[in-house]
This record gives structure tokens, sequence and C-alpha cells, in this order.
């Protein structure tokens, strides 16, 4: 059997270091953990979208043999703990005390011996509801007869959130209404849900004598969480541990608190015992954060041969029932205005209202790089909407405008400042793997034929790895990232990080940072991650951040302890530091190269017996803490071919390319696996999920056999390509690319789809992309039939 | 009531709930972690075990259906400190991210190369179509499935080709 021989010291593709306890089914996640007298909790939630509670009666619950506590809305008031911020400055209820606002939410948490008698006692806690009107359309949400739904904030009278806008409303004015070309098009980006495989969860230990909460739990964000929870339950934060095992997808699902992990806190503490509460899928998909659900208006300008001249979006944003949106404290609206995309233009400008509505909250989350998703969607559709229009093959339009090489960095009519890219290259090497010309000849004899081929092509321009302490911020925090890297006297070494790996392999490729740096052999890093007790400060992972600001911070981390290791070595070499040379590992004298110190060796001496430079202290060991100077911008070029059939709607994806650039490569295998799931991603969101809603606010997709995700026979195998553009101010150039594939693929497909339509007359088709939506397409109708 | 069944070789006996499901008694009861709980409707099938040789989704299975029966799970995988092929193919290439799916994919792997040691990219594709991974695109699953199926159980084992 295959052993771990022959792999790079630094980077390259190296097995990971997390897979011999998955495949041997020996991960710990939050619901394998099991202490000692552990109780389980369970939450009740309302079937109701909008209603006013008038009584809640638990006598029967607590009489249960098997229940230990019932706790309402009304005793978490006593505890001051029936609201709890958001990561948006709104609050939300915990368990809900005078209505509820979406089918799901929670309201009474029951603590019992075991999992089933946790369940079974729900059924018998009664509440009476009056049912109120609920809002669903968030059309329809600031109409002035709305009902309410924030009635809980004093003087709200309305169920706006908040109104957001960039660019320049007067210069895009000016450039559309002296434009050759103007086309517009209304399109939604649904209301989805990431659905990692393992839902949220909580396990709280409470320790009465010493005051301190353990916590495991679902979180992609752990230090983010004590933090919070210190602020929240006003326990001194040294007494909070939170501890993120194993964690089974995230995807920006863990990065919010959820009322359960509150609930799981308080009936520990209330109990006396450790109490588990694990969700199911109905109340991941129903309760905990969705993604998307933006309703957006695009326009875009061009001269008539094709010069885009300038793009314009109104987006109705809805955020739910509480503002509970995780992104920086100043970006309403995520990064969303980077929804200039990869062009060079001339003025730009969106404005985005935001709405509450009687559905669960939530709003970034699903690798959207915070609404980045949505931005792309809007730019690359619009700019297939205006190749449509004149007549231009949407690749062509493409290459005529994006931004040259030679003009980055580049400050986009938003005010982002990308920091490099080669958009042609990386465009035109897609379209090379494609075959793409081939492929238009192709689509040309079977359109002959009645057949429906389509081909899609989409660029995108992320802007990941948030960021600038200056400007970004979660709820007060400033989102910078740690590292803290420590080599033993015998040159192991063990790397303690703030971001929480989900499955993106930080244990291995943070390894391998450490490794190219200092020529330690990966297998000999440890990398500690995911326990606040143990590991520095830091924002944790979503945004695609993880690389480009812990990997930031490891990489400073081992170069400050190269720099020390260098003196060091000179003192053991009688040398002076200016005479060594370093090859990864090992000092030398220059001239002499069999004179020198391996990093193994350094590491001994710097515990050893002898004397270090003056004012050194012994030891080798750093920490570094990263402050980006600015985001990091991957790009990507993506083709799709699909073949709808004529007769059901049904699209299958035939092919699809993507060529990424996100610098260098830490583990290609890594970075492959996650344009391959993002890729999978984008295929579901643009032709399968969506979380719906009908007129009475009920949630029509609260189980996998409604909210439908993508197997095995919908994906085809990707075909994979990149460019390397590395990023100027990044530490190893590296620019984050967990997130690039799920932003750049849904437009990518919808193009092949409209593509494929377009001899009937259809200009765009809403995601998801359906049978029964395409079809009720062909037959020229916006919807089908109810 | 009383179940009997064999896990992973082992007899076992226990008292529990007559609706205690198969996925809850082999990880509140065996302490058997490794099979993992998705989704409560069968769809996503992270909770495959195999019983009597056979993948079953262990969510929808009572744990009294499988008395008398033979049920197998992911810690069954290795014997005697060597990984079966399937476990390393998926390390080979790379067939796992956050690990959650993947005992369940591995058992179907398993129980596909018992009846079908060569299995094309088609049919491994259809046969873990019942199963759903958020992280990779099934791609390297495939990949890793034919890995395991390029390097197959010595004959000593009892399923091997």
């Amino acid at each position: 059997m295959a052993t771990v021989e022959n792999q790079p010291v630094g980077y390259g593709r190296h097995r990971r270091k997390e897979d011999p306890r998955f495949v041997r089914g020996k991960g710990t996640y939050v619901d394998d953990v099991s202490l000692p007298g552990m109780l389980h909790g369970a939450v009740l939630r309302s079937p109701l979208a909008h209603a006013r509670i008038t009584s809640i009666d638990v006598t029967a619950a607590q009489q249960h043999p098997k229940v230990r506590a019932v706790i309402t809305g009304k005793d978490l008031e006593g505890l001051k703990l029936a609201w709890m911020p958001t990561l948006s400055g709104d609050v939300q209820a915990v368990l809900a005390t005078d209505k509820v606002r979406f089918q799901g939410q929670e309201v009474a948490f029951v603590v019992a011996d075991d999992r089933y008698a946790a369940r079974d006692a729900l059924e018998l806690i009664d509440v009476e509801y009056e049912p109120l009107d609920p809002v669903v359309d968030a059309r329809r949400a600031l109409d002035a007869d709305a009902p309410v739904i924030r009635d809980d904030v004093e003087g709200r009278a309305d169920n706006h959130i908040f109104d957001w806008e960039a660019g320049d409303r007067a210069e895009a004015d000016a450039v559309f209404a002296n434009a050759d070309v103007v086309v517009s098009q209304d399109m939604v980006y649904p209301r989805s849900h990431p659905a990692p495989m393992e839902t949220c969860g909580s396990v709280a230990d409470y320790d009465a004598v010493s005051g301190k909460l353990t916590l495991w739990t679902t979180t992609q964000a752990p230090h983010a969480h004590r933090t919070l929870y210190a602020i929240v339950a006003g326990l001194p934060e040294h007494k909070i541990r939170v501890i993120a095992p194993d964690i089974g997808g995230g995807f920006g699902n863990k990065v919010p608190i959820y009322p359960g992990y509150v609930c799981s806190v308080v009936g520990s503490i209330v109990t006396g015992k450790p109490v588990k509460w694990v969700e199911d899928r109905s109340e991941n998909l129903m309760s905990t954060g969705f993604a998307r659900d933006y309703l957006m208006h695009g326009e875009i300008a061009a001269t008539r041969d094709g010069r885009i001249l300038g793009v314009r979006t109104q987006v109705i944003a809805d955020h739910g029932a509480f503002n509970a949106t995780a992104q920086p404290t100043k970006f309403p609206a995520g990064f969303f205005s980077v929804f200039t995309g990869s062009y060079d233009l001339e003025a730009a400008h969106c404005s985005v209202t935001g709405v509450y509505t009687n559905k669960a909250p939530g709003g970034v989350a699903y690798a959207c790089s915070f609404r980045i998703t949505e931005a792309v969607y809007l730019v690359e559709r619009m700019v297939d909407v205006l190749a449509a229009e004149l007549g231009k093959d949407p690749a062509e339009l493409r290459l005529q405008n994006f931004i040259k090489p030679e003009q980055f960095p580049y400050e986009a009519k938003t005010g982002w400042v990308y920091d490099s890219g080669d958009y042609e290259t990386t465009m035109r090497k897609a379209l090379d793997i494609a075959g793409y010309e081939e492929l238009r000849r192709e689509q040309a004899e079977r359109r002959e034929r009645g057949e429906l081929m389509g081909i899609g092509v989409a660029f995108f321009t992320e802007a990941v790895g948030a960021g600038p302490r200056k400007h970004m911020d979660i709820a007060g925090l400033g989102m910078n990232d740690g590292a803290e890297l420590r080599i033993h006297p015998t040159g192991k070494a063990v790397l303690r990080i703030s971001v929480q790996t989900q499955g993106q392999g930080h244990e291995t490729t943070f390894a391998q940072i450490v490794a190219e740096e200092l020529g330690i052999p990966v297998d000999d890093i440890d990398v500690v991650h995911g326990d606040t007790d143990q590991t520095p400060f830091g924002l944790g992972t979503y945004g695609s951040r993880s690389t480009p600001v812990s990997g930031a911070a490891a990489a400073v981390a081992a170069r400050k302890i190269r720099d020390k290791a260098k003196l060091i070595a000179a003192t053991m070499l009688e040398a002076a530091p200016e005479d060594l040379e370093w090859e990864k590992g090992r000092f030398f004298v220059r001239g002499d190269p069999e004179q020198g110190k391996t990093i193994q060796e350094v590491a001994l001496g710097a515990h050893g017996a002898f004397d270090l430079p003056d004012g050194m202290e012994g030891s080798l060991d750093a920490e570094a803490v990263y402050n980006p100077p600015n985001l990091t911008f991957p790009f990507g070029g993506y083709v799709c071919v699909v073949d709808v059939d004529p007769g059901t709607g049904q699209v299958k994806v035939r092919r699809f390319i993507a060529v990424d650039d996100c610098g260098p490569r830490i583990n290609p295998m890594i970075v492959e696996g996650q344009i391959h799931g993002g890729l999978t991603d984008g295929v579901g969101m643009a032709l399968m999920q969506q979380i719906a809603f009908d007129e009475d606010g009920n949630c029509l997709s609260g189980s996998f056999m409604d909210y439908l995700l993508p197997s095995s026979l919908e994906v085809p195998d990707w075909e994979l390509g990149e460019t390397v553009t590395p990023s100027p101010h990044h530490p190893i150039g590296a620019k984050g690319v967990g997130e690039s594939a799920t932003v750049g693929s849904p437009p990518c497909v919808i193009n092949a789809v409209v593509d494929a339509l377009s001899p009937l007359g259809v200009r765009h088709v809403d995601m998801p992309a359906s049978p029964a939506r395409v079809w009720a397409a062909m037959q020229g109708r916006a919807e089908p039939p109810a | 009531m009383q179940v009997n069944l064999t896990v992973n070789g082992d007899e076992v006996t226990r008292e529990i709930e007559p609706r205690l499901l198969l996925v809850h008694f082999l990880r509140d009861e065996l302490g058997l972690t490794g099979t993992h709980w998705g989704c409560d409707t069968s769809n996503c099938g992270t909770c495959v075990v195999l019983m009597d040789d056979e993948p079953v989704k262990s969510c929808t299975v009572l744990a009294a259906m499988a008395g008398g029966h033979a049920v197998r799970t992911v810690e069954s995988l290795e014997r005697d400190g060597t990984l079966d092929p399937v476990q390393q193919g998926f390390i080979e290439e790379h067939g796992l991210q956050c690990g959650f799916c993947t005992p369940g994919m591995m058992m179907t792997a398993r129980a596909l190369l018992d009846t079908n040691p060569n299995p094309s990219e088609a049919e491994i594709r259809e046969a873990i179509s019942g199963q759903i991974c958020r992280c990779t695109g099934y791609q390297n699953i495939v990949k890793a499935i034919r890995w395991a199926a390029g390097h197959p159980l010595e004959p000593a084992g009892d399923t091997g080709s």
C-alpha cells in the first residue's frame, strides 16, 4: 500500500494530513462529542410565518419523565437572553416572546435524557398563535399596507432595512443617456441554502465551579463566536472556550450564531449538565443562514461596435425577518459593488434596498465572497444580453472589453483597486480547451436539425481576503487573522492558526506554507486550529479569506523565524550573518557550501547549551497578525456546454471548462478539488436549488426531497486549466480560491441555457432553470403554468 | 425489545426502543460514530452501511430490522493495520474534503467493487447517485473508486476479487 513517501517539502500535490482519520471514520464532528451525563436538546419551531403568540403552556412537557428542562422566551427574558445581536447590527429572537416572524422560528427548547425524548416532549408543548398576514414577496415589503414585521423595534413603521449605493449616479446617467445601445434585464438570484452535509449543532458544558463554559460547535469562526458569546451571555471571555472540531462542510452556513447554540448553553447552565443540540435537516434548511435572494434590475450601455460603457443596477435584497447577514459592517450589500466585473468601464452605479420579509434570516452564506456571486451573475448575464442585442459573439465581446494587463492595479468605478490580472490570456485558454470555434460549428449543425445545444461563456473577478481593518470589521472586530509558529528543539513544528477548516485542508496547506518557507517537511509540522484556548485570535474562514489572511500570517511568522535562525546559524558557524546563504532548509557559508546548518540543527541550537547572539532570547518561535493592505482579486474564464431536451426542457450539462487564476497554488490537488466542488454548486444553483415559499410563507424546500442538490449524475467531469498571476501585495502571492467556482459558474450555465434557447427568441431564464421553467420559456412564457 | 445482530463481525445484543433507527443504534449505543447522519429522508446517503453486504441507508432502517443480519460500517474497512483499497483510493485521488459523506461513499464503493470489480465511470456514478457530496463535485470520488478497482483486495480477504 502506498505511503507518504515522495511528497513535496513545500508547495505541491501533497496528500492531505486530514485524510487518515476521515477514511477510518475517526473524525470528530460535533455530534460525535459525547460527555458523561450529557443531555439532549431540541427546539420547538413555529409552524406559521407570521403570528402573535398568545400563550405557551409547557406543563405537560415538563411532566415528561425524561425531561430535565423546558425553556421559553419568557425564561430567557429573565436572563436578558431572549434577543441576541446579529452580525449586522440588528437583533434576533433566540426564543420568540411576542411574535413569530418566519416558519421554523425558534419558540421553545427542551432538554431531556436522550434525543428521542426531547423530540417527544416538543409535541407536549401547547402554543396558541394568532395568525398575521405575512410578507412573502420582497417587492411588496415596502408597500404602505404591508404588515410591519419588526414591531419589536420601537417606532418602526415599515419593513425597510437599508438603502445603499456605490458608484457615481450622475456620471452613469450621463453615459447611459449618450450611449448608442442600452439594454436592460430583470433577473432574480433566488434564495438558496448552502446545506452542508453536517447540519449545525453544539455541545455546551458549563462548569458551575470554575465558571468556565466549553462549547463544541459547528463554527467557521470560533474566535469571533467566543467574543460574541461573551457579549451576548455576559460571560467573561476568558471563561469561554469554543472548540470547532471537525466540521462537515460550512460554505458560510456556519458563520452566524444560531439560537440553538445559545439554547444549548442556557440548557447546560440550567441543568448543570452538558447539553447537546443538533438540528435535523429540515431545521437546517428552514431556519439557518440562507443565501442570495436578490431581485435585480440590470442595465448595460455600449457603443454600436461593442465597447461597453457602463453598468447600472437596482436591487431589492430580501434579508428575511432579522437582518442577520454576516458581512463587514460598512458593506450592507457585501461586496456587491464589484458588479462592474472584469471590464474597463466609463461609469457604474448600483443601489441596493434591503427589506424584511417573513422568511428565515441570513443572507450572506454559501461560498459567495460577500455577495460577489450576485454581482458576477448580474454583469455576466448583462454582457450576454448585450451580445444578443448587438449580434456579437459573447466571448469576443468580453475579450474586447476586458481590463488590460497593463492597467493593473486597476481602480474600478465603484472604488475597488484590482491588484493584478491578465484576463485575456485566461479567457483564451478556456476557449482553447473548449475548442470554442469547433463547438460553434457543431452548434450550427445541431440547430439545423432542431437540436438545442447551448454554449455559455463567463468571466469573473472576485475580491477576497477581507480585509484591511481600516475598512472591514464584523461586529466591530477587525478582519485580521493570526498565526503562531513554534519550532521544537528537534526541528519539528507546531503552527497555531485562527482560521477554521471545514474541509479545505488547512492542516495540510498551512503546513506546506511553513515547509516552503523553512524547509521543514510537511509531515513534521502540526497545524492546530479550532480551539480558542489554543490558537491566536482571528475572524475565521469564509469569503475565501484563509490563505489571503491567515496564510499570509503563517508565511510572515515563518520568515521571522528564518531571520532569527540566520543569526543563530551564524553564531553556530562562527560566521557573519551577511555571509550566509539560504537554500530551502539550510543556511550555508557563501563560497563554502559544506559549512552549513540545517534548520533542524539551528532549532536545537536555539534551545541548546551555548550563548546566543547578544540580546537574543532562546527558542525558535514567532507569531504574526496579518492586516491585509488590500483584498486579492482572483479571476477565471469559464465555458459551459449544455443540451436542452426540446420535449421536456431538461438541461444536461455536457461539458464545463474552468480556467482559474488564483496566483500560486500551495497544493494544486486541493485547489482543483475546491474548484470541482464550486462548479457543482454552480450547476446546482443554476438548475436545481431554490428555497421557495408559498403565499402564506410556508417553506416549500424543507427537505432534500424538495431542495434538490446535484448528484453524481447531474454533473460532468470537470475540465480545468490554470494561469498564474500572483498578487503583488500578498507575501506568497496567493489569492484565495475557495469560492471562485461558485461565483463564476452559475452565470456560465445560464448563459449556456439561454444560448441554447436563443433560436426561440429567449433572452433570459431565471435560476433555477428547472425543466418546467425552461419549457415555459420555450413556449414564450416567463413562468411555468401554476 | 431485544435485538441481536452482527456488527463488523461481532455479535451484539442490546435492549432498545422499537423505534430506534439503525444510525442512532450504531452511533449512540455502539459508539461507532464513523457512520454519519445527514437528512432523515434517505436522500443524502451519509448514513450508508452494509447490511448483508448490501448498502442501506441506516437513517431509514430501524435497528430492530437489522436483527439477525450482519452490518458492516466504515470502522471495519481497515484490516490488520492495512487500509481497504477504497480508503487508500480516497486518499490518493483526493476523494474527500470535509469527510462527512466519505464513510457512506466508501461503503457503497466497497459493495460495488465486491459485485463489480472493474466498474466503468458510468457505473460508479450510478452506484453513488443516491448519495450527496457537497465538497468534491464527485469527480475525485469516481477516480478514487477507480483507483481502488485497480488495486484489488488481497485474496485472503473475504470480499476480494
